[in-house]
């Protein structure tokens, strides 16, 4: 599958020997990947399902570096796409054929951890989890968990503002980022906030987390650091009904607790789950939630109390409180591998990532369920229950050119009801190539003519990243989709939430 | 439709709102809704007018002052539009005044979790006046900033007029969003001089059931971040933590004990948990000097306290009117040592909160406001300051805001040009030619 990109520039394309011998000049030896095969590996990300070889990779391993580069492609008009690991899920790491794929996998150190301050100071190419695994030893951890934290990047995160399942309660990216170093598309170097809470000025710092690459890149990042909680406990509880699943996490929320997590899997998924990890999860219920409580003992033992108490009025049919850590962590086992287990009972899947307000849940479950007979495809769905994430998985069978079609048609069906209740296209994933041309949906002309106006106050030329985040133009492109094919992603180790 | 405004309805014709001189006003516009302030700000590009956007003008004190010819005042733009406990979400027309929503929320056991101040008592005027878009214009935070966050992280959408008197939107009402940039973390803080906002959506939070404040009595102001850092590093959950010295502690009013410095530590949540973190914090803290301990309502007065800052109030004529008073925010471990360079050089009274992140100055009265030590202390520490209370000439002479390093002070300046490149919102409030 192709998806339409900014059309080639054929000045760059003749120049080509020229570029990689003034990028050469910037970054010595095997910085600079000029062969077809060894550019092989950077040719898409997450999103599998578009590949395109870039003009050349250029690794570098310093700020002066990258200040260099981006100077000379912006002296010569050359595009510049940034990359991190490339687990993105929409897209935003796939090269351009006219441009130059910047990764920044050397900027791998953690280059300082201040436990007296509750922060870390760490190279964009440092992993999420590795992060925590500097800090763990001490009792800290860094709080937003992206399922693919052992393999992207705190500059992939950066870039698209990345949450995981403790989000509900400790936030996203760009609620635990303090600071960072950036090279502007002119090869200028600014620093945005720093070790102090406030960053002073415009929130910049603010508007490059969740950017997608599109406004600078990311050489240096300062992190807020946690202390662990004391404890953790979760609750598996069963439900006849998705409804009463939805008014059971409204009530808990209502009755003023914010648990850790909060998760629901509905009947397709969770059967699908079992079948794997045998996590003991009902199969008689319609859904499941698993709600996790974390902090002092203390606040735990008692909330896990009220909790319960919540489910049982909310007509909880099966609840089952962990007693030790082994049970907690099986409970959440399932939830980690619902992605691979879905795999598991459909040729491929096609993973969406809008959000809903909470109370429309039923609604959009039913007008799913509604489209999945129209379409003729089936549907189940993995929701990030407390913060409205939705992450419906589309079964089908790719090489059925229909049922791509179909599955595409429901997919993009899906998202613009999640906009029509109030909610939006995406929630962690980022908008990417994926759903550049859904914008529109969401956004008036006007709305997007002001962020493409903030782009080009960072990004004159309108070098960096392009093709992603908005509509093209004048095209009428094909719109990309995460398409997992035979269980064979790109990240196929990797637990899914 | 311009015409409409080419005699604009004056709603005053004075200058008596800048009782500080901050601004010169020829005339008001009152928009009553978001249509309203669009014709209002097109009229302004229109006519190259430059306008002063306000709420209830609550915190017209903050900033540069500027000459500008008309003023935009929202709280015509009043009432919440959409309420949802259960989803935590609240939007409301952004001259809603803040005050009623506290209300709202706290009628459903919520709460703004940012803790907005009210600086009335720093700045003059009356006390909780101000409005919901005000708070959000300057990103307000009180001492919960260190676990949850300041304004801007609780600002989820918006609808505003930018500069070229456009209506434009971004966020939405739920919480994980990554579509399109977020426009709102750049609104808050931008004091008005990119868009006017006309409707806001925020998150709420439960209210913590209960609170209970731990004090160490008599420490130093780096022994007391050392304590903190301590109480911090647990996972006893603070949140807030402040050191008064003796001389700013003996100015709440009774709250606290006489006679010592207080190092005071936050804990809020159900009642099992409060009981249960105090009693190992009062444990850990043991060695670190004489401990005591306040009550909820007890507690619930002293962060307000040291919210407002009210022991730098200064009722106007008093003896301490003149003293400027500067925010410096810096990294938590680096507060005393500003606050030791800058007593070094004058006299100086601090207040530290986040930690020791964000250290209060009053000063004694200068030409430049001390901005000179206050500037040099920062810039040895890292960190930067904002001169907050200060008479209008010397906010007009000084830098009220961190001075940037050249890059950023251009791409500051490109950022203000694409939402407003007339230059007709606020012009120069933040940064002389921003
Ligand atoms: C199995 C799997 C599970 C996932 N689970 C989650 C999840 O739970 N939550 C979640 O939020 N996401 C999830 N993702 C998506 C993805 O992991 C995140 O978006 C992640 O933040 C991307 O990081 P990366 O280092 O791989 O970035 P890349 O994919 O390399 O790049 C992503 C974007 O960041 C830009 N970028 C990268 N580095 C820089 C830099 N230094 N400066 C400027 N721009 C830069 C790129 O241009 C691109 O636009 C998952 C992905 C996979 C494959």
């Amino acid at each position: 599958m192709s998806v339409a990109m900014p059309p080639l520039d054929a000045g760059v394309l003749a120049r080509r020997d020229e570029i990689v011998a003034a990028l050469r000049a910037i970054v010595p030896g095997e910085g600079v990947i000029a062969t077809s095969r060894e550019m092989r590996p950077y040719e898409s990300d997450g999103l599998t399902a578009y590949r395109q070889l870039p003009l050349v990779v250029v690794l570098p391993s310093t700020t002066e570096q990258v200040s260099r580069v981006l100077r000379y492609c912006h002296q010569a008009g050359v595009k510049v796409v940034p990359r991190g690991a490339g687990t993105s899920l929409s897209g935003g790491a796939l090269p351009v054929g006219d441009g130059v794929l910047l990764g920044m996998g050397k900027f791998n150190r953690i280059r300082a951890i201040d436990y007296e301050n509750r922060l870390a100071v760490v190279e964009p190419g440092v992993t999420n989890l590795a992060i925590t695994r500097a800090v763990e030893k001490s009792g800290f951890y860094y709080a937003p968990d992206p399922s693919s934290q052992i393999a992207c990047t705190i500059g992939g995160n950066i870039a698209e503002n990345a949450g995981g399942v403790h989000c509900l309660k400790y936030g996203l990216t760009t609620n635990n980022v303090l600071g960072c170093e950036m090279v502007l598309p002119d090869g200028d170097v600014i620093r945005l906030g720093g070790g102090h809470l406030d960053a002073g000025g415009y929130d910049l710092l603010g508007v490059v987390t969740g950017s997608e690459g599109l406004l600078g890149v990311v050489t240096e990042v300062t992190v807020r650091i946690l202390p662990k909680p004391e404890t953790a406990r979760a609750l598996l509880i069963g439900f006849d009904t998705a409804e009463a699943a939805g008014d059971c996490v409204a009530k808990i929320i209502g009755a003023g607790i914010i648990p850790g997590g909060m998760e629901m899997m509905d009947r397709m998924t969770t059967a699908a789950v079992e079948d794997f990890v045998h996590a003991g999860y009902p199969l008689d219920v319609e859904a499941i939630l698993i709600v996790e409580l974390d902090g002092p003992s203390a606040e735990v033992d008692h909330l896990i109390e009220r909790v319960s108490e919540i489910a049982r009025g909310c007509g909880a049919r099966n609840l089952r409180a962990s007693t030790s850590e082994a049970e907690r962590l099986l409970f959440w086992a399932g939830r980690k591998a619902a992605f691979s287990a879905v795999g598991r009972i459909s040729p491929d899947y096609y993973c969406m990532d809008g959000t809903i307000p909470r109370a429309k849940l039923a609604t959009v479950l039913h007008r799913t369920r509604e489209l999945s007979e129209h379409y003729g495809l089936r549907c189940g769905n993995v929701f990030h229950a407390g913060d409205g994430n939705l992450h419906p998985l589309i079964l089908y069978d790719a090489n059925d050119p229909d049922q791509l079609a179909r599955a595409e048609a429901f997919g993009a069906d899906i998202l613009r009801l999640c906009v029509e209740v109030g909610g939006v296209l995406t929630g962690e994933h980022g908008v990417g190539v994926e759903k550049r041309d859904l914008m529109p949906s969401m956004f008036s002309e006007l709305d997007l003519e002001q962020q493409r106006r903030l782009k080009r106050a960072f990004d004159g030329k309108e070098l960096l990243n392009p093709g992603k985040v908005f509509p093209l133009l004048s095209s009428c492109a094909e719109q990309g989709r995460m398409h997992v094919s035979g269980g064979q992603t790109a990240f196929p180790d990797i637990p899914r939430f | 439709m311009r015409s409409r405004f080419d005699d604009p309805p004056s709603k005053s014709d004075s200058d008596d709102r800048s009782g500080k001189g901050s601004v010169h006003m020829t005339h008001t516009l009152a928009p009553k809704n978001a249509g309203e302030v669009e014709e209002a700000v097109r009229w302004a590009h229109g006519e190259k007018k430059t306008l002063a956007v306000i709420g209830t003008g609550s915190k017209r004190a903050l900033g540069r002052p500027s000459q500008v010819d008309a003023t935009l005042d929202l709280s015509g733009l009043c009432g919440v539009t959409l309420y949802e406990p259960n989803e935590l979400v609240l939007s409301a027309r952004s001259g809603t005044p803040i005050a009623e929503i506290a209300r709202l929320v706290a009628d459903n056991g919520q709460q703004l979790a940012f803790e907005p101040a009210d600086l009335s008592a720093l700045l003059g005027g009356a006390p909780g006046t101000g409005t919901l878009g005000g708070v959000l214009a300057v990103n307000l935070s009180g001492s919960r900033r260190i676990v949850s966050g300041a304004a801007r992280d609780h600002f989820l959408g918006f609808s505003a007029v930018s500069g070229r008197g456009e209506t434009f939107k971004s966020g939405g009402r739920v919480v994980k969003n990554v579509t399109g940039y977020d426009l709102s973390k750049l609104m808050a803080g931008s004091f008005g001089t990119l868009a006017v906002t006309t409707d806001v959506t925020i998150k709420v939070l439960p209210r913590p059931e209960t609170e209970a404040t731990i004090l160490v009595l008599g420490l130093d102001p780096a022994s007391a971040v050392a304590a903190i850092a301590a109480a911090l590093g647990s996972p006893f959950e603070v949140s807030g933590a402040a050191h008064l010295p003796g001389p700013v502690a003996a100015r709440t009013d009774g709250v606290l004990p006489a006679g010592h410095s207080v190092t005071a530590l936050r804990l809020e949540g159900v009642a099992p948990s409060v009981a249960h973190r105090k009693a190992m914090l009062l444990r850990l803290l043991d060695s670190r000097g004489s401990l005591g301990e306040l009550d909820a309502a007890a507690s619930a007065t002293l962060w307000r306290t040291v919210r407002d800052v009210t022991p730098f109030a200064a009722p106007p004529g008093g003896a301490d009117a003149a003293r400027p008073v500067w925010r410096i925010s810096t990294v938590p471990s680096r507060g005393p040592e500003i606050a030791d360079i800058v007593a070094a050089r004058t006299d100086a009274d601090f207040l530290f909160d986040w930690a020791g992140g964000l250290v209060w100055a009053s000063l004694a009265p200068a030409d430049d406001a001390g901005a000179a030590i206050v500037r040099a202390a920062t810039a040895s520490c890292t960190g930067h300051a904002t001169l907050i209370r200060a008479p209008a000439a010397v906010r007009a002479a000084v830098s009220v805001f961190e001075p940037q390093p050249a890059p950023l002070a251009a791409l500051t300046k490109r950022v203000k040009e694409s939402f407003d490149p007339a230059r007709i919102l606020e012009p120069g409030r933040m940064w002389a030619g921003v």
